[in-house]
């Protein structure tokens, strides 16, 4: 690799590193704001204009709190819980297209930290150790209510990482590829993928729910029946983390979500756009790779506005019937959804061929 | 560079294992254990094997471990420790002595297999490739172990169905 | 078990419709509710920059009048504390020095004059009961939070209307 092209690698990593930070601190701005909506009432609006200062004010407060250990927790992994939890929700974005590529002076510069042929499977992989993080925490609180929160985030997540895999094989079955980025690019103008997959894409929805820890399957830190759940030993700015993890992992499903089935990067008539702007293709291509990381991004603001609009409208599920509809309803359901998908492909092939 | 890194890896990879069995703690050595298929699966990434790596990490480190944390989480940790018998120490240290001797007598002889520049394919540990031979030369094997998945998959089923007339709560 | 009245619903069980099994419709039902919120008027008052608007009989913190001449009007009846339903106010009456007769109106005057807010219920009998129009509940201010159980007594200090140190008449 030349080295001008880790230098813009490195910048494009830190950037995006920045970004994911920025949301998820703003995000829990905006998940204030939009349960106030909800409720009818205003929201913050007092530190800062709109109250836009309000995150940080928030941060003030977890670093200056009493930093609390319990006497006869386990010490180090009491620790290590919330960093695991932060370190693994900030991995995935590295493979997340978020725009196409640009042409800076020749050369040709993908909107993407890292492309590796198994995209999909990285996220997922680090999804499925999102969990690692609560799990230590919990146990090692030392606390029953903090272990069964624990507990229940275990088995919640394993139970929908199946529907949530079976979902994807059926748009691996459509794409060919595991790559993002190969993805994101087969669904350029409105080919999107929902449209062949609106099943799939429900069962990717509730499953993204559920691994996130979001209501309506929030139950790990249901605070009616565990008190805190996972984190009720924790305070200051490990408990902070724990927050900051949740709001980084919806950052990161929302964008694997506009990936996926809302055609990434992609909008209608992006190429008559294109050459409506300009005969120079290298400008007319930047321009519209520009405009495509602007509705990227409004893609996954719809989306994490989405998760705190479910939140503060439905309330949340009893444990057996969370299980009963991850086993017996999604991973059918997923099941057909891949064999309805098979054989849409044959016949397609069959008759359009 | 990479053999460097693979010398670090290794080590790393051996200094895990060997903690999975020494740790007092039973969560610290599932712990142990996770970080020992991380360092498996950096080995993997080393030899261009990325599907393998990220499948190693899905089901081992992301399920099959959260399962056996899940299990030990339960466990009473306050009981002191179980004293063992000196005897069985022996036997532990001797069978285990035993077991290496052979390990060493039967690799001391096996050669490794060099690859050859000329036909080598770098490319032979992605997915496509993989899944060539898959469902290609070994398409019988591979559908003979998903009927056998299947199998356990419907005797897990049975035995955690509830029985007629048992009342659970 | 006799139902009391005919008005009582029968409980009825019936099979649930596919659209109301799958969730979904009812889901985007209470999501479209939320929605309409969302856009709704606020009912929040940023209080300390607007208030409520308040009625016009409404009753605050109560103020001990001057009369035209700046003197206290109380003259310490006691007629407010007999009315008071609460037992809020307290009194010590004393007698008139020569040379104070611009501090005071009437001979007798209340030398202290105590209202416990903990107590009072904000009623206005004693604003009824005072033959001397002494005192009144403001309709502008309330009693305001505070830390400790002995600043709730209010003494002449704070209950008497302040003089107006210049003549604007």
């Amino acid at each position: 690799m030349e080295s001008v092209d880790l230098i813009y690698k490195t910048i494009y990593i830190l950037v995006i590193f920045g970004i994911t930070l920025l949301i998820a601190t703003y995000s829990t701005y905006a998940e204030r704001k939009v349960a106030a909506f909800i409720q009818d009432r205003i929201g913050p609006n007092r530190a800062g204009p709109f109250g836009l200062l309000q995150p940080l004010a928030d941060a003030g407060k977890m670093f200056f709190k009493e930093e609390f250990i319990p006497a006869k927790s386990n010490k180090a992994l009491f620790i290590l819980g919330p960093g695991v939890a932060m370190l693994i929700a900030c991995m995935s974005s590295a493979v997340i297209p978020f725009g196409d590529m640009l042409i800076i002076g020749g050369r040709e510069v993908y909107l993407q930290a890292i492309e590796v042929n198994i995209g999909l499977l990285y996220v997922f992989g680090v999804v499925s150790l999102g969990v690692y993080g609560v799990m230590i925490g919990g146990w090692a609180s030392n606390n029953k209510f903090s272990l069964l929160g624990a507990i229940r985030a275990a088995s919640q997540n394993i139970s929908y990482e199946l529907a949530m895999g079976l979902s994807i094989i059926a748009i691996l079955m459509m794409t060919g590829s595991l790559s993002l980025r190969e993805i994101a690019a087969q669904q350029a103008g409105f080919n999107w993928n929902i449209w062949y997959q609106p099943l799939g894409f429900i069962i990717f929805l509730v499953c993204a729910f559920a691994e996130t820890n979001r209501t309506p399957f929030d139950l790990p830190e249901c605070e009616a029946e565990l008190v805190g759940g996972y984190h009720t030993e924790y305070s200051s700015m490990k408990l902070g983390l724990f927050l900051f993890a949740e709001y980084i992992n919806i950052f990161v499903a929302s964008a694997v979500m506009a990936t996926l089935y809302f055609g990434a990067y992609n909008f209608p008539f992006m190429h008559e756009l294109g050459a409506l702007i300009s005969d120079d293709p290298v400008i007319a291509n930047n321009v519209i790779t520009i405009l495509g990381v602007v509705v990227m991004f409004a893609k996954i603001f719809f989306f994490i506005f989405f998760f705190m609009w479910v939140r503060w409208t439905l309330p949340r599920f009893r444990f057996d019937q969370l299980m009963k509809l991850g086993w017996q309803i999604l991973i059918p359901l997923a099941i057909l959804n891949i064999i309805l998908t098979g054989g849409g492909i044959l016949l397609k092939d069959h008759f359009f061929n | 560079m990479t053999d460097s890194l693979f010398f670090f890896l290794a080590s790393l990879t051996l200094l895990c294992a060997l903690m999975v069995v020494i740790s007092k703690n039973p969560v610290h050595s599932v712990l142990f254990l996770i970080l020992t298929f991380f360092t498996i699966s950096g080995h993997y990434i080393l030899l261009n094997a990325q599907f393998l790596a990220a499948v190693n990490i899905i089901v081992y480190a992301g399920a099959i471990m959260v399962l056996f944390l899940f299990v030990i989480m339960f466990l009473n940790q306050s009981q002191e420790r179980v004293r063992t018998a000196t005897i069985s120490k022996f036997a532990g240290v001797t069978a285990g002595g035993l077991l290496f001797i052979v390990l060493v007598a039967a690799l001391r002889d096996a050669s490794v297999q060099t690859y050859d520049p000329e036909t080598f394919d770098s490319q032979i540990g992605m997915v496509e490739n993989l899944g060539k031979v898959l469902f290609g030369d070994y398409l019988l094997p591979f559908e003979l172990a998903s009927v056998l998945f299947l199998v356990a998959m419907v005797g897990a089923v049975m035995l955690g169905k509830k029985e007629e007339g048992e009342k659970h709560f | 078990m006799e139902p009391l009245t005919n008005r009582s619903k029968k409980l009825a069980k019936k099979e649930m419709t596919f659209a109301e099994k799958a969730y979904l419709p009812a889901i985007a039902q209470g999501l479209g509710i939320t929605l309409k919120h969302f856009f709704k008027k606020k009912s929040t008052i940023q209080y300390p920059e607007e208030t409520r608007q308040r009625s016009d009989v409404w009753r605050g913190l109560h103020v001990l009048k001057r009369d035209e001449e700046g003197r206290e009007r109380c003259t310490a009846c006691g007629l407010c504390a007999v009315a008071c339903p609460a037992e809020a106010i307290t009194m010590v009456a004393g007698e008139r020095k020569v040379g104070e007769e611009h501090l005071y109106r009437e001979e007798k005057y209340a030398v202290t004059y105590e209202v416990n807010m903990l107590r009072c219920i904000f009623c206005g009998m004693c604003e009824e009961a005072c033959p001397k129009a002494a005192i009144f509940l403001q309709d502008d201010k309330i009693a305001p939070a505070r830390y400790e159980r002995d600043e709730f007594i209010y003494g002449k200090d704070r209950l008497v209307e302040p003089l107006k140190t210049t003549e604007t008449k």
